[in-house]
């Protein structure tokens, strides 16, 4: 009996936990369109709140994030791709709007850098064995052994 | 012994490379994001006027002469720190203030610039912000000087001082444009 009480509300309680996320900061109505909602949700979470800087527009309480996302929810209405509303934004706010910035000519170099340095890794790794290879045997590796 | 200084050499370029990051870092605190409408048209609006709600005010207005156009609201504490200012650069004559009274409410609107004096040539309302959002507002009060081509020469989010008035603002005016009649008064 008392465990069944108990039990009951730790369900509760956990319950509670889950409804914590539903009781949505987002109160743009949803898209008749589940794949449009989908997108709706993909670009309110990929896109930043510009106020409230580490926040996405999903998360957001603040009413320009409000506003933006009824932006979002209209544009994609009147049919507008993804891309179309990331540039419409981008067009506004900035680059800085988007935390999975594009690339352009100003990052290219961060963009490419892993690449390059996996390229050097790669020459530095090659002329190390080669020369290596080329190396008489000796026993100059062998461990001295102790004094 | 060439050999050795390679690796001395990355370290160096790395310590280059990190100091420029920190040293060209915002500031903290500093959030103010570089408008990408400056240099660009001025976004196209009609809005309803405050005073006058059956009257539109279009950006076309906006062209043949400097303006100087700012976003506020009634719930904005640094717009109230900036009122004096507009006051005064109203009152030096140099370029009309347009108002965009953002996400507010008419009669607190009304009361607010009746109460602590009206800065603004013209002021239309923008109540679900729409325009402010074609504008890239996300603070206000955010004050955009807009050339008589229709350009945005300058932005500034946050309050207006007469500092940043006369140091970033009046030298646009200055090499632009020949000083408006209204000065002249």
């Amino acid at each position: 009996m008392n465990r069944a009480r108990q039990l009951a509300a730790l369900a509760a309680l956990s319950a509670s936990f889950w409804a914590a996320p539903l009781l949505a900061v987002d109160n743009t109505p949803p898209l008749p369109d589940p794949v449009m909602q989908q997108r709706y949700l993909g670009l309110t979470h990929e896109l930043r709140c510009v106020q409230c800087q580490n926040e996405a527009l999903a998360d957001s309480n603040v009413p320009l994030a409000a506003d933006l996302r009824l932006e979002i929810h209209d544009m994609l209405l009147a049919g507008k791709s993804d891309e179309e509303i990331r540039t419409f934004l981008v067009a506004r706010y900035g680059e800085f709007i988007l935390f999975r910035p594009r690339m352009n000519w100003h990052n290219a170099w961060l963009w490419g850098a892993p690449g390059l340095m996996l390229l050097a890794g790669f020459g530095v790794a090659v002329r190390v064995m080669r020369k290596r290879a080329s190396l008489p045997i000796t026993d100059d590796d062998e461990p001295t052994p102790a004094a | 012994m060439k050999r050795s200084l390679l690796p001395l050499g990355l370290f160096a370029l790395l310590v280059i490379v990190l100091a420029f990051g920190i040293y060209n870092a915002p500031k903290e605190g500093s959030k103010e994001i570089i408008s990408p409408l400056l240099g660009k048209p001025a976004p196209q609006f009609s809005l309803p006027q405050l005073t006058n709600t059956a009257e539109q005010l279009q950006n076309t207005a906006l062209l043949g002469g400097w303006h100087l156009v700012n976003v506020w609201g009634t719930w904005c504490v640094a717009c109230r720190a900036e009122h004096e200012v507009l006051l005064q650069i109203k009152s030096e004559g140099r370029v009309p203030i347009i108002g965009i009274d953002w996400k507010d409410d008419d009669a607190s609107a009304v009361a607010w610039l009746s109460q602590l004096g009206d800065p603004y040539e013209t002021v239309v309302t923008d109540h679900d912000g729409r325009a402010a959002i074609d504008w890239g507002v996300y603070g206000a009060p955010e004050s955009f000087l807009v050339s008589p081509q229709g350009i945005v020469a300058e932005k500034l989010i946050g309050a207006m001082t007469m500092e940043v008035w006369n140091s970033r603002f009046l030298p646009h005016l200055a090499a632009n444009a020949p000083v408006s009649a209204k000065a002249g008064a």
